[in-house]
């Protein structure tokens, strides 16, 4: 129920791209505004997918000059240090939604009011209803919705033309011999492991919150144990599958798609039980106010639902907007239909988890030290 | 004794450079080079044909310029050089692949040498431990060559805690703790001041009189080669220029560049006129005049030579029969025991000549006018180099 | 004879040592004016760091900071007693809790304790967001005595004071000091509200929140005191100053809003009778856990040795420190396997590095620089290809293998795994770390002269012999040297492990980073630092003990 707004309208309607003509009248006035903008994300593909939706066609309207800074992945320790030095030179920092809880927590990223900062949907709907459950705290404006699932190679010998069909493959050895890559985390692997062992999706965090449940999930895992290849960057799974070290693998839906598509590798996706999570915006807190309202311009642009729809042009992610849902069209250059490899199609959701923050930021450092101490056993 | 000995071989000198120098070693020569030669690039030599023996109990000093091939003929003996041709013999046995530390010859270095991480006492035990001697006759040993070199209370510093002269000692005494028959030194005095240096001239000269060990020394300085050695082969250019004992290298110079090597010389160029019972008479460049010498090494009538004359040998104010050449003297130096004389003679202003300090040469001034002259058998003709 | 032990004096008839000493000093002074700059930027950039790291590793301010009159009521409570803390606390947790949700501290507190025990940070973060309510029972109340109740202006008039013999300045600075420190920001200057002595002595919890209240409405938002409404919690004040309250003196009040106020504690009947404690409770059951609270009062200090505990696997507790259960200890573990791998890549490093650098010390200059260029190759290619080329190198399907397999040595299904483990750690950093052998044992080696090595085989030692008993010792402070810098630095190291580590290949830096950059558990990191600095200032004065620091030679 939580997707519920983010599934409503997911079919798939092709809209002409007249989108050009109308970007001048989807960027409101800006008085008093900085004219340029430091914009932290992720580098690679999916900085592209924002700078081509966003900030490009924005910047040749409005003259803004955009400096990018691969920082996301550590914009949290970052960010603090900066707040410690009282310097702090980030405008708006793009953070998956528990970094966003962090810094929210920590005073680091300004509360907003979604409805009063943001477009509403073309047929007037107010922003907040239509990013629904996409927004997880007071300081996040979403963008995508993401999830971590499953690819697999198609071509293992040892599987005697089988394939896998639900999570579980994972932890069959059996039938699906070979190693695994999952992440250097427990978020998710715990869940996963829960779920393969006979715990429903209501009381898995009721399970998981009892220091038997992690026990149980750990035992589970401690199944695959030594067939697993652990990964800390995003980008390794993708290339462990290529090079056929290991036969399945979790990564981010994006990089598989990409796996798949664009280099064609043997792979196909296992969308079950994908484990939903959002990316969006933070601005710092405290911003001077010329930086602020330049901030708030681009944002009230960037974040508009003809924009998130465009962003899946060139990324398999999709948008938080509802509304932006039926605007997916083909990918930029491959020319082939995004909405079924989206991860909020509903023929991918036949079993999926959202990422539990408010869970995890009260047990992520007790369970992380009990994560470490069973790898290193 | 070994003197005679020595001079039983054939002398080579650069007389007859390029010819054959197949002058046989004696039989009962101790080490023997026999046509050696060594190239370091494959293009020239370095040590061309050397022939050379030397008798048992015997201090040899290689001397000659840098680059001359003295020390590599001594590391080649040491063993840290391969010949390139020809046979290296010790004690008659061909030892050209017998590795270094089976020659059982003591060296001391040019700059000592000593381990700075061992004291001196472990210095000297070093080539005791490798021969595995017991612990107490290494001790004995230690001691025995430590009170040798007057250094007994040392055994405990580091090399590192002794002063140059110190070192020296303690390199020598490590050089022949292990009682080697042969033992090669290579410029070892170089790093001392005049001193301390001359002192240990005589040091080394004793001990090699009172241990009757065969010295094969390398120096460049001619006049430690002179003090210390029973014979002294001149290099140059790969060559001995002459092997001889110190007075016949200094009175009997071989060729022009034994004669300037060793000790001061003059030199007067001209052209030999007639050769008459081992005489030459020669006309000097410039019409200076004709003069005898002693035909050494200079070809035959019409062929350039240059005259050799030993400073202390000029006679000032000399006769007609003496060789008489016009002289002015340009400038008067005083030493003490000589005056320093620098006389314009023959259309030269660097003749020299060495004039006690007696009444007798009270007159001589700057400016004045004289003859100078020589006994004909002071006066060597050698080649015209 | 006497005049020999007299001191010698200089021409001036000074003591000869005095002149010297005075001659010297002007020289050294001029000398050390030169190096100032250096040294205090050396001393800023060195030395503030580790003093900041040392300091973060026992700080525990926000704590005391965030819930100043909450930890002091607490250091009486008996934490085994079985019994929730007293009314009192729980009061003082309230008030310190809804100035700390107003300046959004809160949330931090709460992230900082979670650290300490999963799930304080959801009950922080959940009383935050209904902390109003409580007030607001006492708000309706008193709107509904007199309309004045929520008019800022009325408010700013009761509270202020009427001239200056009439302020309350202690209230004043003590609120200032209260929020400076809770939120950071600079709180000294005119406000534009000075609270009236007379309601501090009459309503002393009221002056205190509406005096914070002030504070922190001019410093931190910059708005007009008198035009803003008083917090919810200046009502909560209020209704306990008038229960607590003495009736005659508010009777003898007559200063402004007097009549007002009289009409209110008239009325205090009416006022609800809140407990705190179940409110507390029922805003978040977790209040009700004594846990919590032993949480609170055991890192209630401004220093802390909680994170060095930590970092050695203890943690606190009423009773004393303790071992933490078997399930997580971790760190004591992680360092020494940083120690043992660390000195396997130490060890490798020497074995490669030294004939290398006897190759480099050796060789013509020509054959030697084109060595050195390949020694110094790594410094020139980013890590990150060095490491792929490496994953590329040894991984199950990678050319190694492939060889291996092609060769006959392995089975197909028996390939090696010399990659995301320990080898794959030792390997990689083995390689990065080679030049920092290499390079002090060549500067060394060149400065040994070939006739030691004549020498020794002239005395009858064979190559071994010669190599072992005197070239090899005079190679050991190069070997110091290059020991101590490939150790020191690959205990530090964690990209690479991180990378090619796996699980059995990582190290206690990475947890460090982890803590830096994930956890933002600081405190932790820097202990786990300090622990580390620890462990290598007692390497450090073993191996002077050992082998001596002045054997150590750099070049």
């Amino acid at each position: 129920m939580r997707m519920r707004l983010l599934l409503g309208a997911a079919a798939v309607v092709l809209v002409p791209a007249a989108a050009g003509m109308a970007i001048a009248q989807d960027i409101p006035p800006c008085e008093d505004c900085a004219d340029s903008m430091t914009v932290i994300s992720w580098g690679g593909a999916y900085q592209t997918s924002q700078q081509k939706a966003y900030s490009e066609p924005y910047a040749a309207e409005t003259g803004t000059s955009f400096t990018w800074d691969e920082s996301s992945n550590e914009a949290v320790a970052k960010l603090r240090a900066m707040f410690e030095a009282g310097n702090v030179t980030w405008d708006l920092v793009d953070v998956e939604g528990p970094d966003s809880q962090r810094l929210c927590d920590e005073g680091l990223a300004m509360e907003v009011d979604i409805d009063e900062i943001l477009a509403p949907a073309p047929d007037g709907t107010p922003a907040s209803e239509d990013f629904g459950d996409s927004l997880i705290n007071d300081c996040f404006i979403p963008q995508i919705v993401f999830s971590t699932t499953f690819g697999y190679r198609t071509d293992v010998a040892a599987w005697n033309g089988k394939e896998p069909e639900d999570l579980c493959a994972v932890f069959d050895l059996e039938n699906f011999p070979g190693k695994r890559a999952l992440e250097k985390r427990p978020k998710k692997n715990l869940e996963w492991a829960l779920l393969c062992d006979g715990v429903t999706k209501d009381e898995l965090y009721d399970v998981l919150s009892t220091p038997e449940g992690v026990d149980r999930a750990l035992a589970k895992l401690g199944t695959i144990k030594d067939q697993v290849v652990w990964w800390s960057a995003g980008a390794e799974t993708p290339q462990l599958l290529a090079d056929g070290e290991v036969v399945m693998g979790s990564t981010y839906n994006g990089r598989l798609f990409s796996v798949i598509e664009e280099q064609h590798q043997p792979v196909k996706m296992l969308w079950d039980w994908q484990v939903f999570d959002f990316d969006g915006w933070i601005i710092p807190a405290d911003l001077p106010e010329e930086r602020l309202n330049r901030v708030l311009n681009f944002l009230y642009f960037a974040t508009d639902t003809q924009r998130l729809a465009d962003q899946a042009k060139y990324i398999s992610y999709g948008p938080a907007r509802a509304s932006s849902q039926p605007l997916v069209g083909d990918h930029a250059e491959l020319g082939i239909p995004m909405a079924p490899h989206m991860p909020t199609n509903p023929d991918n959701m036949g079993n999926y988890l959202v990422n539990n923050i408010e869970w995890w930021a009260d047990h992520q450092d007790d369970v992380e030290a009990r994560f470490q101490v069973w790898l290193t056993q | 004794m070994c003197l005679a000995f020595a001079q039983d071989f054939g002398v080579v000198t650069a007389c007859n450079r390029g010819k054959d120098m197949a002058a046989e070693p004696g039989e009962g020569a101790f080490v023997a080079f026999e046509h050696v030669q060594k190239s370091y690039d494959g293009e020239t030599l370095v040590v061309k044909d050397l022939n050379l023996s030397i008798g048992k109990g015997e201090f040899l000093t290689m001397l000659g310029p840098s680059g001359s091939g003295k020390t590599t003929c001594l590391m080649m003996l040491a063993g840290f050089e391969t010949a390139t041709h020809g046979e290296i013999r010790l004690a008659g046995r061909p030892i050209n692949n017998i590795p270094p530390h089976k020659r059982g010859i003591g060296m001391v270095f040019q700059n000592y040498a000593l381990f700075p991480h061992m004291t001196v006492a472990e210095n000297l035990a070093f080539p005791l431990e490798v021969r595995k001697m017991s612990r107490a006759e290494r001790d004995a040993k230690v001691k025995r060559a430590l009170d040798m070199v007057q250094m007994g209370a040392f055994g405990g510093r580091r090399p590192a805690q002794l002063s140059g002269g110190q070192q020296q000692r303690i390199a020598l005494a490590r050089a022949l703790v292990f009682d080697p028959a042969l033992v090669l030194m290579d410029e070892p005095l170089g790093a001392l001041d005049k001193q301390l240096r001359e002192h240990m001239q005589y040091e080394i000269k004793h001990l090699h009189e009172s241990l009757g060990i065969t010295v094969v020394y390398v120096t460049h300085d001619q006049s430690e080669a002179l003090t210390m050695s029973d014979r002294v082969a001149v290099f140059n250019d790969g060559v001995i220029q002459q092997l001889a004992d110190p007075p016949t290298l200094y009175e009997r110079p071989d060729n022009s560049f034994v004669a300037q090597f060793i000790g001061e010389n003059n030199k007067l160029h001209g052209r030999v006129t007639a050769i008459d019972n081992g005489r030459a008479r020669v006309k000097l460049d410039d019409a200076a005049g004709e003069v005898n010498a002693m035909a050494v090494c200079c070809g035959a009538a019409g062929e350039q030579t240059m005259l050799s004359i030993r400073p202390e040998r000029v006679i000032v104010g000399a006769g007609p029969e003496q060789n008489a050449l016009a002289a002015r003297v340009d400038e008067l130096i005083y030493l003490g025991d000589h005056i320093r004389c620098r006389m314009n003679v023959a259309g030269r202003d660097d003749f020299i000549v060495k004039i006690p300090n007696s009444s007798a040469h009270a007159a001589l001034r700057v400016g004045v006018e004289t003859n100078v002259g020589w006994l004909t058998e002071d006066c060597r003709a050698l080649d015209a180099a | 004879m006497s005049e020999a032990n007299a001191p010698m004096l200089a021409a001036d008839g000074r003591p000869l040592k005095k002149s010297l000493q005075r001659a010297l000093r002007a020289q050294k002074l001029r000398a050390l004016l030169l190096i100032a700059p250096l040294l205090l930027f050396i001393l800023l950039s060195f030395l503030l760091p580790i003093g900041d790291m040392l300091f973060r590793s026992v700080e525990n301010q926000i704590v005391p900071d965030t819930l100043p009159d909450t930890v002091k009521d607490l250091s009486e409570w008996d934490s085994e007693s079985g019994n929730l803390p007293d009314e009192a606390t729980f009061q003082a947790l309230y008030f310190d809790l809804f100035l700390a949700a107003e300046a959004k501290q809160h949330s931090r507190l709460g992230s900082r304790l979670n650290y300490e025990r999963p799930g304080i940070s959801s009950l922080f973060r959940s009383t935050g967001r209904r902390l109003d309510d409580l007030g607001e029972q006492y708000q309706d109340v008193f709107a509904g005595f007199d309309p004045s109740w929520e008019d800022a202006g009325f408010w700013f008039r009761l509270m202020s004071a009427q001239g200056d013999d009439d302020a309350a300045r202690d209230v004043l600075g003590a609120e200032r000091n209260r929020v400076a420190k809770l939120t950071g920001i600079d709180t000294g200057g005119d406000i534009g509200f000075v609270p009236s002595a007379t309601m501090a002595e009459l309503l002393p919890r009221t002056t205190r929140e509406y005096t914070a209240f002030a504070v922190y409405t001019v410093k931190d938002k910059n708005d007009v005191v008198a035009e803003e409404e008083p917090w919810e919690s200046v009502y909560a004040a209020l209704g306990l100053d008038l229960e607590a309250a003495d009736p005659s003196a508010i009777a003898a009040y007559s200063g402004p809003g007097a009549e007002v106020l009289k009409a209110a504690a008239l009325q205090a009947g009416q006022l609800p009778v809140i407990d705190y404690r179940q409110a507390m409770i029922d805003i978040d059951e977790g209040w009700g856990q004594e846990s919590n609270w032993q949480t609170l009062k055991l890192y209630s200090g401004e220093y802390t040795n909680g994170y060095l505990l930590n970092a050695i696997d203890m943690q606190k507790t009423p009773e004393g420190p303790e071992l933490k259960p078997e399930k997580q200890r971790i760190y004591i573990k992680l360092f020494l396997r940083t120690m043992a791998l660390s000195l396997a890549i130490t060890f490798l490093c020497f074995l490669l590095g030294y004939p290398i650098a006897f190759l480099l010390a050796t060789l013509p200059l020509r054959t030697s620089n084109l060595i050195m260029i390949l020694v110094l190759l790594p410094f020139w290619t980013s890590l990150l290809v060095r490491t792929a080329s490496w994953k590329i190198l040894l991984q199950q399907q990678g050319i190694i293998n492939d060889l291996l397999v092609w060769a006959g040595i392995i089975s197909n299904s028996g390939r090696l795994v010399m990659i995301n483990n320990a080898t794959g750690t030792i390997i990689a950093m083995t390689h990065i770390l080679l030049p920092f052998m290499i390079l002090p044992l060549y500067s060394v080696m060149k400065t040994i002269p070939p006739s030691y090595m004549r020498a020794a085989r002239s005395l009858g030692a064979t190559d071994w012999t010669a190599f072992w008993r005197v070239y090899f010792p005079q190679t050991v402070p190069g070997m110091g040297a290059g020991a101590i810098l490939v150790f020191i630095l690959s205990i530090g190291y964690y990209i690479t492990p991180e990378l090619v580590g796996g699980t059995s290949g990582i190290f206690i830096s990475n947890r460090i980073a982890y803590h830096i950059s994930t956890s933002l558990n600081w405190g932790l990191a820097a202990a786990l630092a300090t622990m580390l600095l620890v462990v290598v200032l007692a390497l450090y004065w073993i191996y002077d003990k050992i082998v001596g620091i002045d054997n150590v030679k750099l070049g």
